[in-house]
Parts: structure tokens; C-alpha cells; sequence
């Protein structure tokens, strides 16, 4: 292993981070919910009558936020590397896994550690151990990525 | 009222997905590849995050309606179980396939980005499916 010093960003991250757990604490403190993107949106497939103005607003939101960005003049990048059809294949594995287990990066890895859950614990290492041997699979096969 | 402070708490947190790089794939993968060149920033991404909610959560585990006056859904009596195992390996295998994860995936929509909603479009078919193979009987 060595560290990546040219793309390494403790601060902004550290920031990112920060605003992230304001949102996950202003949802739960506010609207009594845990801020879990997977489950906000399974929850709404097939959209159910009375349950469906939430998770809209909250996820028209998240999509606005690069607008927002872009009006205060900050530019994100998004390097989207792989075909169509791989994204497809992996977006089908996340939506699955992501139902199955009940929850993401955001349910479990950020609102389900912050409160000791120990399934959210389990879930985060196993979600994390096998992005990191896929990523590593990806690499010793030569699949490039 | 309600809806906009929805709104803004998916605002702010897509702000923070993109303040600390988390909408970019790459960076992402970068963070899953410890055995080459890592980039720890997705940890101090989450590692952030976590402080700021473990007092939120704290509080909240104490109260038993919002401060909107909605009742607190913590959902802490589920078990470990062979779905929470099976579904994150799975969910896993797509983040480390694609660097993207739910919340990044729908922001980058956001950016223009057609591969997203590609992304974003599949995801929901996996949901929808996971749903519905849960629906059938079991054994």
C-alpha cells in the first residue's frame, strides 16, 4: 500500500464529512427519520399513497446540490470511468444489495455507526471488504479501472 | 414546510457529498484500492459525518417524537441476519465495480451526467427486484 498524496483531501473531506452529519442530525432531530438514501428511495418503488412527498423532496435536494454548487461557482468533477452496460451491472448489484441489506454508505455507514448499531457495524465492514476486494479484483484480472 | 426542510437536508447533504469528493467514482475506487495507490479521503468523509451524528443520535435515542412532532424511527430490533450479510457483499461488489454508492449516484445526476442516471435507473430495478423476490413465499 502506498497513499495516494496527489488526490488525498483531509480537509474538504473532513468538511464534506461535517455538513453530511448535520443533514443525517437535522433528520433525525427534525423529521424523526434516519438519513438512509437507499432505503428513501426503495421505500418510494413502488411509491405508496402519503409516503411519497418526503422522500421526494429530500432526494430532489440531493440532485440540486451540483446546481447550487455551480451557482456559487464551485465546479465538481465526476471522473465516470467503465461502459454503459458495466455501470448497469453495477447499479443493479447496488440496488439489489442495498434493498436486501437495508441500507447504504449513508443508512448504515454514516447514521447506523453514529449510533452503535452493531447490524449497521457488520453491514459497513462487509460493504467496505468487498468494495475493496472487488476494486482489487478489478486490478490483479487486468480489467483496467 | 415540512417538504422544504426536506429539500434543504438533501441540499446539504449532497453539498457535503460533493465538498468531499464522494461524487467523484474514481476518488471513490481510489479509497477501495488499499492494496495500491489509496486515498484515505473517504474516511475522513465518513469519520466527519459519524461525529457530528453520534450526538445527534444520542439526543434523538432519548426523545420519543421529533421536533416537528414526528415519531423517531431508529429501527434498531431488526437482527443480523443472512439478508443484512448477503445484500452488503452484494452492495459492495457494485460500489468497488462502479465507485458509485446511492447518494453520489442521484447528485451526479444533478451534474448532467448520463452514465449517473443510467446508474440511477438500473439501481432502482435492483431495488424493485430485491422487493419483489421478498414478496414471494418462503421455503
Amino acid at each position: 500500500m502506498s497513499l495516494d498524496w496527489n488526490h488525498f483531501t483531509p480537509l474538504p473531506s473532513l468538511g464534506g464529512g461535517l455538513l453530511i452529519g448535520v443533514a443525517a442530525s437535522a433528520f433525525i432531530l427534525l423529521h424523526g427519520r434516519i438519513m438512509g438514501v437507499s432505503s428513501i428511495l426503495g421505500g418510494a418503488l413502488p411509491p405508496k399513497k402519503g409516503d411519497i412527498a418526503w422522500r421526494t423532496s429530500f432526494l430532489l435536494g440531493l440532485i440540486a446540490a451540483p446546481l447550487l454548487a455551480r451557482a456559487l461557482g464551485f465546479l465538481p468533477i465526476g471522473r465516470i470511468d467503465g461502459s454503459a452496460s458495466g455501470l448497469a451491472v453495477a447499479g443493479l448489484l447496488v440496488g439489489f444489495g442495498t434493498a436486501l441489506g437495508s441500507g447504504c454508505t449513508s443508512g448504515h455507514g454514516v447514521c447506523g455507526i453514529a449510533r452503535l448499531s452493531p447490524r449497521s457495524i457488520v453491514a459497513t465492514i462487509l460493504f467496505v471488504g468487498s468494495g475493496m476486494v472487488t476494486v482489487w479484483a478489478i486490478h490483479a484480472l487486468g480489467l483496467g479501472g | 414546510m415540512q417538504r422544504i426542510s426536506e429539500f434543504l437536508i438533501g441540499l446539504t447533504f449532497g453539498g457535503g457529498l460533493l465538498l468531499g469528493g464522494m461524487t467523484d467514482p474514481a476518488k471513490v475506487k481510489a479509497f477501495l484500492d488499499i492494496a495500491g495507490l489509496w486515498d484515505p479521503s473517504l474516511a475522513f468523509v465518513m469519520g466527519g459525518a459519524v461525529i457530528v451524528g453520534f450526538f445527534a443520535f444520542r439526543i434523538a435515542r432519548r426523545q420519543a417524537r421529533s421536533l416537528l412532532g414526528r415519531v423517531i424511527i431508529l429501527n434498531d430490533t431488526m437482527p443480523i441476519d443472512g439478508a443484512l450479510i448477503t445484500g452488503s457483499i452484494v452492495f459492495g461488489i457494485g460500489w468497488g465495480l462502479s465507485g458509485f454508492c446511492p447518494g453520489p449516484a442521484l447528485v451526479s445526476i444533478g451534474m448532467g451526467e448520463w452514465k449517473a442516471a443510467l446508474f440511477v435507473v438500473a439501481m432502482a430495478a435492483g431495488m424493485v427486484l430485491a422487493g419483489y423476490l421478498n414478496r414471494q413465499p418462503k421455503g
